[in-house]
Parts: C-alpha cells; structure tokens; sequence
C-alpha cells in the first residue's frame, strides 16, 4: 500500500532544503511561519563509516503519511513536507526532513517536533553502523528515550 | 489452505536468511502469536530470530498490529526490530 502523495518522500537521493522551503511558501500570503528539521548522520566521535537505512517499502510512506495525518488534526497547518532517505548515508549528510508551515510560529514549531518523535518510534526504517575501521557493523538499538518523547504527545494530547 | 507472503527486516531478516516469502498457514495458526510460535519451529535460524521476544514487532498489510490480532484475510504479515529511522 504504497502512498502516492506528494507531501512525503521515501528516497536515497539527498534533498534541497531551501526548494521544499519554496514548495510551501511560494505564492501564498497566508503562511507566517516555517520550522524546519533536518537529522544528519554523525561520526560519532570518528568511529562511523557510514548508515546504513534499512526500510519497509510502501509501509514506510503510509506510516509517514498516517503520522502527517494526524498532526494535520492537530495543529492548524498550511503545509507539511516530509522526506526520509534509504540507504548508505555517509557522516555530514542528510537523513529526514521535515517541514511544517503555519500562520503563526507555535503550530509550525510543535508540529515539526511531533512529526519527528513519531517518525522515529512508528516508521519502519532500521540503521546499521558500518565502522571506520572496517569492523563487524551492528544494528542501533531503539532508545528508551525516543518512545518516552513520542508518549509525550499522547499525555499531553 | 491460506497462502500469505511474509517478509522480515533488519536482524530479524539476517537471521532467518531470507527477505521474504510465501508460506502456507496451518489451519491451526489464527493469530500473530500462533503464527511465531509455529515459525520457530520451522528451524534454528527461525527459532533464533524470535528468541528475543521482546524486540519483535509485526505489521500486518503494512499496518503496526499486536500479538493477538487475528490473521484472517492478511495478505501480508512483517516482521522486524523496533524502528530506529528518523
């Protein structure tokens, strides 16, 4: 059940993040607001090669799109534009992007911040590490502290 | 007979050695958890990908699904470590 929509990406390619800025804003005069996140792979201190993205085609676009869905229900937004990279990812360069526009900063800013805690716990993508001194590359574990960020939204919510 | 296609990521794929496949249901297995335990029988690489329970997670038709959720009209059952994208 791939997703067809044109607000998510699943890709290898790397992005632009100005032209998605531009894809959201151009043209209107009702957006007073764009937060924008952007995860990078690290280094980690010099010992990474590279990521390794693994992930689920076609779950991966719905699970994204569910999540859009529902911070569209709950912030007044004018745009979202998510794009999530697969794949070997060298240290420096992009992972996920998202963008959220609003009228007013708050939505934008909060919006953009659930996206990026639910992304991380519901959709199906898994690194690998490939260490710079050629050793064995291990899977990450998930953290404890990415499902206490994403329970947040529903306590609050 | 019920024919399903089952596919497995990340660790869980490398340690049953392949990326998907298409296995024929027992009519005894009616749900998530009857569907586990009859696949770690099928062999030692099966039996070792979901030793650790606790770090199995399962999508049934690309939608996240729990343990006792019937398999009844799935087409497509995953499975794979928790998600660690983003």
């Amino acid at each position: 059940m791939s997703t067809d929509r044109p607000d998510i990406s699943v890709q290898a390619e790397p992005f632009d993040i100005t032209a998605e800025i531009d894809a959201l804003t151009r043209g209107r005069a009702d957006v007073g607001a764009v937060a924008t996140f952007t995860g990078l792979c690290r280094d980690e201190g010099g010992k990474l090669a590279a990521l390794e993205l693994e992930h689920y085609p076609g779950m991966a676009d719905a699970e994204i799109a569910r999540v859009v869905d529902e911070a569209k229900t709950r912030w007044p937004l004018t745009g979202v534009r998510v794009i999530h990279r697969h794949g070997k990812i060298a240290p420096g360069d992009q992972i996920v992007l998202v963008v959220t526009a609003s009228a007013h900063r708050q939505a934008a800013f909060d919006a953009a911040n659930f996206l990026m805690d639910y992304l991380k716990t519901r959709a199906p993508f898994w690194k690998k590490e490939h260490l710079a001194d050629g050793t064995e590359a291990g899977w990450v574990a998930a953290k404890d502290a990415d499902d206490q960020a994403a329970d947040r939204w529903s306590a609050s919510g | 007979m019920t024919e399903i296609t089952l596919r497995y990521f990340a660790w869980i794929r490398e340690r049953t050695g392949i990326p998907e496949e298409r296995v024929q249901l027992p009519e005894n297995v009616g749900d998530v958890e009857g569907l586990i335990g009859w696949l770690r029988t099928r062999g030692p690489e099966f039996d070792h990908a979901f030793e650790t329970d606790s770090l199995v997670r399962v999508a049934i038709d690309q939608v996240h699904s729990n343990r006792d959720a019937p398999l009844s009209g799935a087409r497509e059952v995953a499975f794979f470590p928790p998600m660690t994208g983003g």
